[in-house]
């Protein structure tokens, strides 16, 4: 690890005003799970990195994300040498997009998974991610939902992330495999040794819970 | 509400955010996306659905000179460098009769007209994609009033339409909208008479039965 010896390294003082949330309360850069409080730590450190190229921030994020983004990578096949260059890239890409990301459509660590996946699928598996452009043309827009029923995404974030732990283990297990190891619904399964009825029921039944949690305030 | 009434369905929704999914059932499905506000705000949803995810796995320690090795690339580009050259690079001319959604445009070569379309009895297509085992992608362009030859499928078919309409057993299909055709389904779509219809359509490949779209037989779902 080393992040907090890295940031001192590279001049800065550790502890300063964005990072300070992760980096000093309780061994940031060790701990293995992260707080409710984190996707807010993110959100602001994002900002940081957004408006003021706070390289700081910047290291912060990194000692939180880097370690899941390799993670993530790894489980999905990726070697450790493969897997470590794959996160530099991503953490690159987001210091470059970092303009880019709008708290208001996504917390920042969905923005980041989304750029992890879609780096994995271009450089691991070579294919293009076809992705909708957010300026394209063609795009139909609906009416954009009142004010008050906006949810915040970092808000959607740790509502998710605790409806999460309340999930039956059968539904959890199968979401992991859906979104870490790159299976489709008939390879899971495969996998799992269960009809493919039963794994479409229980990750349906799983992101519907999920989802309700999402609209219960809309 | 705004968008199609023919969804491609939840299941197919959630292999492609979570990346799943292979490119050309991806690029049916970012297609759709553009078109469809309802299926869009379903995807955002399963997105956040994997950041929540990400922020759970078990963290797997890097080395230690990642960080700084990070640090030193931080400089060579500017904030808005990668996104400057993505907005230069994307192709806007696409000499198609109807707004192309962005996620295809990249498909289209030299242009919509200029792609080498084969002319076969009541329509023109050609094929995307051609080097993708398991999947045949292609964007068909039917003349108006054609009525397709009766046909059953030994794979599976997801049509998408991206201009004029057609119909088949009953539903009618507008821009936007997904068809979903199972291998057994035997059916002869015929098209609107009052234009060209234009299509993209992933077909499994033959032998290949219980191919990748085979799963999603849930035609006709309306979210």
């Amino acid at each position: 690890m080393g992040g907090v010896q890295a940031i001192e390294r590279q001049g800065f003082a550790s502890g300063g005003v964005a990072g300070g949330a992760i980096l000093s309360s309780n061994g940031g850069v060790t701990r293995e799970n992260p707080t409710l409080s984190e996707a807010y730590d993110l959100q602001t450190l994002m900002a940081s990195i957004a408006v003021d190229r706070d390289r700081e921030a910047f290291a912060a994020l990194f000692a939180v994300l880097a370690p899941r983004i390799k993670a993530y990578l790894r489980r999905l096949g990726a070697g450790d040498e493969a897997a470590e260059d794959l996160v530099q890239d991503v953490m690159l890409t987001v210091w470059r997009r970092a303009v880019q990301f709008d708290p208001a459509k996504a917390s920042a660590s969905t923005w980041i998974f989304t750029i992890a996946r879609n780096r994995r699928i271009d450089v691991l598996r070579k294919e293009r991610r076809p992705e909708i452009d957010p300026d394209d043309p063609a795009l139909v827009i609906d009416a954009p939902p009142a004010a008050d029923d906006v949810l915040e995404a970092a808000d959607m974030g740790e509502r998710l992330h605790t409806a999460m732990k309340d999930l039956p283990e059968g539904q959890l297990s199968l979401l992991k495999l859906a979104y870490f190891e790159d299976l489709s619904h008939s390879q899971i399964a495969e996998r799992m040794d269960l009809p493919l009825g039963t794994v479409k029921s229980r990750l349906r039944l799983a992101t519907a819970r999920l989802k309700s949690v999402l609209e219960s305030i809309a | 509400m705004t968008g199609p009434l023919h969804h491609p369905g939840e299941d197919l929704l959630l292999e492609y955010a979570s990346g799943a999914m292979a490119e050309p059932l991806a690029l049916l499905v970012a297609t759709h996306l553009t078109l469809c506000p309802a299926c869009r705000a379903e995807a955002d949803r399963l997105e956040a659905l994997g950041g929540a995810m990400l922020q759970d796995i078990g963290a797997e320690p890097v080395s230690s000179g990642l960080l700084d090795r990070v640090l030193d690339c931080l400089d060579d580009a500017g904030p808005d460098a990668e996104a400057a050259v993505a907005r230069e690079t994307r192709p806007v001319a696409t000499g198609a009769p109807f707004l192309v959604p962005a996620p295809l445009h990249p498909y289209l070569g030299d242009g919509f007209g200029k792609l080498p379309w084969r002319t076969m009895m009541g329509l023109k297509e050609v094929e995307l994609l051609k080097d993708r085992p398991g999947f045949t992608t292609r964007l068909m362009r039917i003349t108006p009033g054609a009525v397709m030859p009766r046909h059953t499928h030994e794979g599976a078919e997801m049509t998408l339409v991206l201009s004029g309409g057609f119909t088949d057993r009953g539903n009618h299909f507008v821009r936007g909208d997904v068809a979903i055709a199972g291998p057994s389904d035997d059916h002869q779509p015929v098209a609107d008479s009052d234009g060209e219809c234009v299509c993209l359509a992933v077909t499994s490949a033959p032998l290949r039965l219980t191919g990748p779209i085979g799963r999603y037989l849930n035609p006709f779902i309306r979210i």
